[in-house]
């Protein structure tokens, strides 16, 4: 990561380097050897050129920015110190551009003398006191960024040029790539700053400086403008300023003992610092951006940069300074919904009600609406006309998630049976009877209330109305008053007007050589013996209708006739894999109970079978292709789970070479990466869904397996992909059966068809998801599980009307797991408002996000990322903008002023612009970037929340006693204290992080180990130990796996352990070192964006 | 008379041999004048108890061309160590070995009654038999039941070292692995998609080890077992495992919907078959056996479609050339057949169906490899399980009565050339100077192999005389012919026959009547018999009697005795007496008929007329009827409608079936149950002396024939009428009035009509 943002920063600073070189022999030139970090940091030098190219803004402004590297160091320790309650200004690493920006302020303040320099010297006022960063919070809380404090850099400016500086700055950081060419003496330094960053343990610097600078702290983050500043500041004042900075690097020498370094900062510090510089860097990075960005919420000009966009007008901007805890928190968000909300039961009954989130954990009572957890939309409100809807920009989508588990305190919906005659549908639209049709002449007819239609009521069906023209029995009826419910299908909604087949299972196992020799063959073979005993069961049934078979392959595939008459299981080998059928009928699909000797037979036998294979190669396309045909012989829709390995590089149809290749990333070309190699999987994939065969995939690479090709047709059949990198029996064996336990025993509807019907005046056009369509309408599903959602874009092809409001209905027809022929139906209706304020008071920025990430990762199939994100980032400036001028009370134009609904769509959005798949990192792996593109596409809106906004418990803060889960913090560095434990999940990925200076009692009751030293990093077990905080803290993960679709393995890290890269990579608010800009940066340069709209 | 009867039987009995003529026209115009050729049928491996073998190798001539094997007509001169051959006049040292030799201290093969003498080769790898299964499993339930027990019945009588394999056949074909324990492992192929050998040996995982191979062809023995252990065993190691195997065979699970036949893969099964072998066991005795229960309904080698409603090819739609897919599949058969006899493999074909299964197309398997055909209405017959079981039978040194991989060899003197072979053979393609540019059967080669043989195994050999009219031979002159047939025994040994043989030459113009006398009518009507068979196969029924009535006609007028256009007053000498006779149940034969034979039924009985041995071959040509009566024991009666008397028991022999006929009179006795009574009982042993007599035939006779109980007026009677002579038929009945014999209702002619026909053209000059 840091390579990337080094790259882009680096070329402007050639001119900044004369410069720094001079502050950088002088400095660094000892301190180079003192770098005992360098090693770890050595990949980082590369970033900090890219801070030096701040620097080089700093170069103009070089003298000021010297002035505030000092600071920047100072800040971080200040951070840890003073803002210890910040938790931590570092966070912001992604965006360095406007880090920098802000650091240059920082650094003025620092260098205290130099401060005036500093650009702003109104925020420095405040820095010097620790009370600015108050101020700047209160103006935060506010929302509203006052732009006003931009001007205030030019004053620093006059010195420094600072303001000067950030423009160019901002304009300079995409060239501090050239830097690469300078490293030499002056960027060294920096880019080991930055580096640090990164990776670094911001905290400890941070802490000392701190302590030493304080607030001012905040311009200190644009850590990489620290660096130039360094350079002038030494010159200046520099020296101790810069001192501070190195200072504090210097602790990160010491590594370990990181933090206690810090302490020494002061005088000796600068030579250190040189040294060290990676270590600084990292600080100041995290650090300086942090605080920056913080107070300057106005300042958002430096972020600019960072996004490519030019610095723009960098001297009124400049100083502005944000505080982190100002700028809307998502934990405050979640945690308000949840006091306010997760109370009283959600009732459906009234039209466009905005429900809870869905971090809320709520009852949902249904009066005729479908519960948003089947259904939520972007938007509650929507406007009436085209017009306006796009004037706001704010896309109308709904997230449906038709077979949603429902928590047991809730019912789920009423199958109706109709009879004979099936399901009463609207004669012309074909809209299911529901709650909102309107009944006229006595109850006679009916109107359709999605086409308008009237309608004959069948005899059968006919009932009174009362005297408010309700039906008698709409209280009797689920069709009347519910707004979701089962119809019974009756034999023409079958195919071929036949009643379907219990659905089959089939287990497709590759026993190459990779497969044996990790161990899964045989661990499989284990698990699926008692697995089988669990196969989803309709209602109340005693045992499964599920028949299953099973097939292992490797160049060839091998069946098996487990008929429950024989002796023992016969296995036949097909080798005609580029023609492939099945070889038997009869005992291939079994009953588990009637064959389990056989089975447990088979299942014994499989791993000795191949236990001395030689085979490495693969196929993949025939093994699809054999499962699908078994289910067309046997007439039935089911589900393969295939274990594979490698990539298919055997000779078959559906053949695959290794095509990855990183330098493709960042260009035109870098969409193909995400898709398919070859069309034979998408042709494969629609003979899968013709024939309802939903494809779950279990992957086990060592290497590349092209998951953009494995993915098509699971993709495309509603089924899911499971990735184990590296699998390793001791390692994964949880993780693995885990999820294999669920995806086997988890409710599933085959061969389904959804259909959303609207009422007059809104379309549904657009769909996202696993699924395969074969006209504009109709969505086809060879498999659909409680866990998958299909997002639904509509739009206007006509007017709305404010009292009839806009109605949705999404039918499902679909094949239980017991062979039942079932429609499931679910209604909406949405209030429609000719006021803008009224779309913006009923938005649901969690839906939106999740409409937002979809869209986007769609998009990457077609474009350059980098448009991809450049439309995300208009389309929010839209949205925002559109709300600051049309709906918020008259303010100043420096003011970022958020809707109260979407006051997180900037932090989210972020969150969305640094995933992997829209800006990876450089040890993000192509397949990674595929598999969560691919997982993203059917997610729901508490899944995607979660996994771009990851979920951070402090486990050691509140009491052991306490039981409730302890409240998250927000997802930055600056919040870890390093005499704590945190939690981080994102429903993907769980780590517990600790810090350096935990109690030993913690560390002794929860690893058992002595002391910190002793804990093994990457540990994936917490050993159980009979003591409240382990319990608690086991307890906790047990709890918080429950909770999410997919086993998520624990690692422990280590604070400033190598792993802590990792882990640092979720913390979301920081500027990311793939180049991510952190919360506060992206916040200015969002209000940027819209100013510019504005004006 | 009695002489040349005796020389002939007596030759027969030691070298398995049977010419045309016993004495040899000396030139080639004489030759082609005497209408019968010169021929001869051989049994090369004709059962010899009193034949040991010798435990050496022959001693061969040193001339490159000639190669002849030192035998009793060899000149030897004593002292000097020297054998001068007889073919090429080639003087040759005696090698080593027989220093020793001397008047008195002759070698076996120069003893005169070692005419035919074999040796066993003690070089070279002894590889076990092979036995490769492949079985039809679209059967009826009974059926499949039946013929699992008879296989696993097999297993037992096969050599405990023999290699065994299995495929099944029915949509899917499956090649079962036979060493696993605890799974069963099979390979399946889809049986409608055709797959070279290179592809099967690939599916089937054999080609890896086949690459060191060619590279390293020292290595080959060694590698050969290991190659094809997976699907060829050891019988006696997988012998409970294949019993298994075979008792969980299941019928085809592919469902058939009404008005449909099975999906049968037989083409593509075969031809697995004929790939795995080719792949692992190239040039060792291995048998595929197919047991198939219906037509082959998809794939290469299809004959009929799957839609019951199409029925199969009858020859009227060959006729008429509507037999769509004959021509693909046959030729599919037959490109099998070729590979399976360049790798010295045979196949056997047991069709048991009511219905045809398509042997008419896959008869070349069987022919060209000299694999078994049989066919019958159901594998739960004793037919076929009795068939099936006598290949398996031992002989007197508890040998199987098989053998594989055969070459004969025929070397002629001068005189002679080999026109050609008509057998259960292919054509080695050996030139030499002793091969006729006449081809009669399989010609143009003096080399030909037969993949599968037996005790029986019956050659028609053709030659031509070659030598010119004006370089007459010596008076006493001799020719000779020398067989040599390299097989591999039953016992895996190799072993070379050698028979050779000699005849005295004579001039057709002074001496025809030593010419004559030395006929051997019985082995020429058999030998023309096969002359025409092989023509039927190719021309059209009609063309062939023609011909066979013109070399009737044309050998009448040249040994006949009579008066110009005098028809009365033609002889025939005792030694062309029968011949007529013999004609005239041949053309009204199966064998060159085939009105009321379906297509399967004729290369079904050609097959083996093809390949029996001389006696059975004239059973064939004219069946044998016995009577039997309370006036005598039981005789042998004229084949004639006259014969079928009410008071008499008949039995019949047509070698394809045992008909037990009893007249009318006899079955109303049964039916008044006569034979129960104790004062009746010699009725009782009347009825039961043919059923006897018919027993003793059956238990020599492979295949079984079909054995049938019937009686006058019974349905099954049509069999013995369609082959009596019909002298009364519905058209003289009432002419005769004779209450003697049965009439026929036919409008076929009577042998009556026939030999006048024949007297008459036979004495016209205008042939």
């Amino acid at each position: 990561m840091n390579v990337n943002q080094s790259a882009a920063p680096v070329p402007p600073f050639g001119q900044p380097q004369p410069i720094y070189p001079g502050y950088h022999q002088s400095n660094y030139g000892g301190q180079p050897g003192t770098t005992a970090p360098p090693t770890s940091y050595g990949a980082y030098n590369g970033p900090v050129p890219g801070y030096q190219q701040t620097l080089p803004q700093g170069v103009s402004r070089a003298p000021p920015s010297s002035g505030a590297p000092p600071v920047s160091t100072a800040q971080a320790t200040c951070g840890q110190t003073a803002y210890g309650q910040f938790g931590q200004g570092d966070v912001q690493n992604g965006p360095s551009s406007t880090v920098q920006m802000q650091r240059l302020p920082g650094s003025q303040p620092f260098g205290s003398p130099l401060a005036p320099v500093v650009s702003q010297p109104a925020v420095l006022q405040p820095y010097g006191p620790p009370p600015t960063s108050a101020q700047v919070t209160a103006q935060l809380a506010g929302m509203q960024i006052s732009g006003a404090m931009a001007p205030a850099p030019p004053p620093s400016g006059l010195g420094y040029g600072p303001p000067m500086s950030l423009a160019s700055a901002s304009g300079s950081f995409p060239n501090s790539g050239p830097y690469g060419s300078y490293p030499q003496g002056q960027a060294p330094p920096l880019s080991q700053a930055q580096g640090h960053q990164g990776v670094q343990p911001p905290q400890r610097s941070a802490p000392p400086l701190a302590s030493s600078f304080t607030p001012p702290a905040s311009g200190v983050p644009r850590m990489p403008s620290m660096t130039s500043p360094l350079l002038p500041g030494q010159g200046f004042g520099g020296p101790p300023v810069s001192q501070p900075n190195h200072v504090s690097s210097p602790p990160p020498q010491a590594l370990p003992p990181g933090p206690q370094v810090t302490g020494p900062p002061g005088p000796p510090p600068p030579m250190h610092s040189s040294q060290q510089p990676g270590y600084q860097l990292q600080q100041n990075g995290s650090f300086g951006p942090t605080r920056g960005p913080q107070p300057n919420y106005g300042s958002p000009y430096p972020g600019a940069p960072t996004f490519g966009s030019q610095p723009g007008p960098p001297q009124p901007l400049p100083p502005k300074r944000l505080d982190p805890d100002a700028i809307p928190s998502p934990i405050q968000v979640i945690e308000d919904d949840r006091n306010n909300r997760g109370s009283e039961p959600f009732v459906t009954g009234v039209r466009g009600q905005v429900p809870p989130l869905v971090t809320t954990s709520f009852l949902v009572k249904d009066q005729g609406n479908a519960s948003p957890r089947y259904i939520r939309c972007t938007s509650y409100n929507i406007p009436c006309t085209s017009d306006m809807a796009k004037q706001a920009q704010v896309p109308l989508a709904a997230v449906i998630k038709p077979l949603a588990r429902l928590p047991p305190e809730e019912a789920s919906p009423y199958v109706v049976d109709h009879g004979e005659s099936g399901p009463l549908r609207c004669n012309r639209c074909k809209a299911y009877m529901c709650p909102f049709m309107q009944f006229i002449e006595g109850g006679r007819r009916f109107q359709c209330c999605f086409c308008s239609c009237i309608n004959d009521v069948p005899p059968q069906y006919f009932q009174h109305l009362d005297h408010t023209g309700k039906r008698v029995d709409a209280y009797d009826r689920p069709e009347l008053s519910l707004g979701s419910y089962e119809f019974l299908a009756t034999v023409d909604y079958c195919k071929n007007n036949k009643f379907p087949s219990p659905p089959a299972f089939i287990f497709m196992i590759d026993v190459s050589y990779n497969a044996i020799r990790t161990g899964l063959v045989r661990l499989l073979c284990e698990e699926l013996k008692s697995l089988l005993d669990y196969l989803p069961r309709e209602g109340g049934a005693e045992e499964s209708a599920i028949r299953v078979g099973f097939v292992t392959y490797n160049k060839v595939l091998h069946f098996y006739n487990v008929k429950s008459s024989l002796a023992q299981p016969q296995m036949m080998v097909v080798s005609d894999v580029a023609d492939m059928f099945v070889p038997l009928l009869d005992g291939f699909l079994v009953n588990v109970n009637e064959s389990r000797a056989v089975i447990t037979s088979l299942l014994d036998q499989i791993p000795e079978m191949f236990a001395d294979t030689r085979e490495t190669e693969t196929v993949f396309a025939p093994v699809i292709q054999a499962g699908m045909e078994a289910l067309k012989a046997a007439e039935c829709a089911g589900k393969l789970f295939l274990f594979h390995t490698s990539l298919p590089i055997a000779e078959a149809p559906g053949k695959l070479k290794n095509r990855d290749d990183r330098k493709l990333i960042n260009t035109d070309k870098e969409k193909t990466l995400f898709q398919p190699q070859t069309g034979a999987y998408q042709t494969l994939a629609k003979e899968c869904v013709a024939q309802g065969c939903c494809v779950d995939l279990f992957l086990f690479p060592n290497q590349y397996v092209d998951v953009a090709t494995l993915s098509v047709v699971p993709q495309l059949t509603g089924g899911s992909v499971y990735k184990y990198a590296c699998f390793q029996v001791e390692n994964d064996q949880e993780r693995f059966l885990s999820d294999l336990r669920r995806d086997v025993q988890k409710v599933v509807g085959f061969d389904a068809v959804m259909r959303v019907r609207t009422s007059t005046g809104i379309r549904a056009v657009d769909f996202f998801g696993a699924f395969y369509m074969s006209n504009t309408t109709d969505v086809e599903l060879a498999g659909l599980d409680g866990d998958k959602t299909v997002t639904v874009e509509f739009k206007h092809d006509d007017r709305l009307n404010e009292e009839s409001g806009a109605l949705l209905q999404c039918a499902l027809l679909y094949t239980s797991c017991a062979g039942q022929r079932r429609l499931r139906i679910h209604n909406l209706a949405l209030n429609c408002c000719t006021l803008l304020a009224d779309l913006y008071r009923n938005c649901e920025t969690d839906t939106l996000i999740n409409y937002m990430a979809k869209f986007a990762y769609r998009g990457v199939l077609n474009s350059p990322v980098k448009s991809v994100r450049d439309t995300l980032i208009t389309q929010c400036a839209q949205i925002l903008a559109c709300y600051r001028k049309n709906c918020a009370s008259p303010s100043s134009a420096g003011q970022l002023i958020l809707p109260e609904c979407m006051k997180l769509l900037p932090v989210y959005l972020n969150c969305v612009l640094k995933s992997d798949v829209l800006q990876p990192g450089a040890e993000v792996t192509t397949d990674d970037r595929a598999y969560v593109r691919q997982l993203v596409t059917s997610m729901d809106v508490a899944e995607t929340n979660v996994f771009f906004y990851p979920r951070l418990l402090p486990l050691t803060k509140s009491p052991i006693e306490s039981t409730t889960e302890p409240p998250a913090i927000r997802a930055s560095e600056e919040r870890l204290s390093n005499g704590d434990i945190y939690l981080l999940e994102n429903g993907l990925n769980l780590f517990l992080w600790v810090g350096a200076s935990v109690q030993q009692g913690v560390v002794q009751s929860l690893f058992n180990v002595p002391s910190f030293s002793q804990i093994t990093s990457g540990l994936s077990v917490l050993p159980v130990l009979d003591n409240p905080l382990s319990k608690k803290v086991r307890g906790l993960i047990d709890s918080l796996r429950a909770q999410r679709s997919r086993y998520m393995k624990l690692i422990v890290v280590k604070q400033e352990d190598k792993l802590e890269m990792l882990f640092k990579h979720f913390l979301v608010e920081d500027k990311s070192l793939s180049g991510g800009a952190s919360y506060v940066d992206f916040l200015c340069h969002m209000h940027k964006e819209i100013r510019q709209l504005l004006s | 008379m009695a002489t040349y009867l005796e020389f002939i039987q007596q030759n027969e009995e030691r070298d398995g041999v049977r010419f045309s003529w016993n004495v040899w026209p000396s030139s080639r115009l004489e030759a082609t004048r005497m209408v019968v050729p010169l021929a001869c049928l051989l049994t090369p491996l004709k059962e010899r108890p009193d034949l040991p073998p010798v435990q050496y190798e022959p001693v061969l001539c040193s001339r490159p061309t000639c190669k002849a094997v030192l035998n009793p007509l060899c000149q030897v001169d004593y002292r000097a160590k020297l054998w001068a051959c007889n073919f090429c006049f080639q003087r040759n040292q005696f090698p080593p070995a027989y220093a020793g030799i001397s008047e008195v201290n002759q070698p076996a093969e120069l003893m005169p009654q070692f005419s035919t003498i074999e040796y066993v080769i003690q070089r070279g790898a002894q590889s076990p038999l092979i036995f490769l299964y492949v079985v039809d499993t679209c059967l009826e339930e009974d059926d499949l039941q039946a013929l699992k027990e008879s296989l696993q019945m097999s297993l037992s009588l096969l050599p405990p070292d023999a290699l065994v394999g299995l495929i099944t056949f029915g949509r899917m074909v499956q090649v079962h692995e036979l060493s696993c324990e605890g799974i069963s492992k099979s390979y399946v192929f889809r049986g409608t998609k055709d797959l070279t050998a290179k592809q099967i040996q690939d599916m089937l995982g054999l080609s890896k080890p086949a690459m060191p191979m060619q590279q390293a062809r020292p290595a080959q023995p060694q590698e050969h077992p290991f190659v094809s252990s997976r699907f060829l065993q050891p019988i006696q190691k997988i012998d409970m495992n294949l019993t298994d195997l075979l008792g969980e065979l299941q019928r085809d699970p592919w469902p058939v919907t009404q008005g449909k036949r099975p999906l049968r893969s037989t083409g593509v099964a075969l031809s697995i078959a004929v790939g795995l072998l080719e792949g692992t066991f190239p040039n060792t005795g291995a048998r595929i056996m197919l047991f198939t229960g219906g037509p082959p309904t998809q794939g290469p080698g299809m004959v009929v479609g799957d839609e019951l409603k199409i029925p199969i090819r009858s020859w009227h739609d060959i006729e008429k050339d509507n037999a769509r897919f004959m021509k693909k599949a046959t030729k599919h058969y037959e490109m099998l057949a070729n590979r399976t006899a360049a790798n010295g493999h045979c196949i056997d074909i047991y069709a048991c169906a009511l219905d045809q299964t398509g042997l008419l197309e896959m008869k070349c398997c069987t022919n060209l490899t000299g694999g078994h055909m049989v066919m019958g209405d159901s594998f739960n017959t004793s037919l076929f399980k009795q068939t099936f079981q006598r290949i398996f039978s031992k002989d007197f040194n508890g040998d199987f009565r098989m053998a594989f991989g055969a070459t004969l060899e025929v070397k002629t003197s001068r005189e002679l050339k080999i026109a050609g072979a008509i057998g259960p053979c292919v054509s080695l393609n050996m030139k030499g100077p002793c091969v006729s540019e006449n081809e009669l059967g399989v010609g143009g080669t003096s080399q030909w192999k037969i993949c599968g043989l037996d005790p029986t195994s019956t050659l028609g050999i053709y030659f031509e005389v070659v030598n010119q009219h004006n370089a007459p031979i010596p008076q006493g002159g001799r020719g000779a012919i020398q067989f040599v047939t390299q097989y591999q025994h039953s016992s895996t040994q190799k072993r070379i026959r050698v028979t050779t043989i000699a005849r005295n030459w004579a001039d057709a113009q002074s001496q025809l009547r030593h010419i004559e006398a030395a006929f051997d009518q019985e082995a020429a009507a058999v030998l023309m018999a096969r002359l025409g068979v092989f023509r039927a196969e190719s021309e059209e029924g009609p063309d062939v009697l023609r011909w066979l009535d013109r070399q009737l006609i044309r050998l009448c007028q040249k040994f006949g005795q009579y008066n110009k256009e005098d028809p009365t007053s033609f002889r025939l000498s005792d030694s062309f007496s029968l011949y007529p006779q013999f004609m005239f149940h041949l053309r009204r034969s199966p064998f060159l008929q085939v009105f009321n034979n379906s297509p399967d039924e004729s290369s079904y009985y050609r097959h083996h007329f093809a390949r029996q041995d001389l006696t059975q071959s004239l059973i064939m040509i004219q069946p044998i009827l016995y009577s039997y009566s309370f006036h005598g024991p039981p005789e042998p009666v004229l084949l004639d409608s006259s014969s079928i008397l009410a008071d008499r028991i008949l039995l019949m022999d047509t070698f394809f079936q045992i008909v037990i006929y009893l007249g009318e009179t006899i079955a109303q006795w049964q039916k008044a149950g006569y034979q129960d009574m104790p004062e009746y009982e010699n009725f009782k042993h009347l009825l039961q002396a043919p059923l006897d007599d018919a027993q003793e035939i059956l238990q020599a006779r492979f295949p079984m024939p079909r054995y049938i109980n019937t009686e006058h007026g019974g349905s099954q009677a049509r069999f013995l009428l369609s082959k009596v002579n019909p002298s009364q038929t519905h058209n003289n009945l009432y002419a005769w009035g004779q209450e003697t014999g049965a009439p026929i209702l036919t409008d076929d002619v009577s042998l009556q009509v026939f030999m006048d026909h024949l007297k008459k053209l036979a004495v016209s000059s205008a042939c």
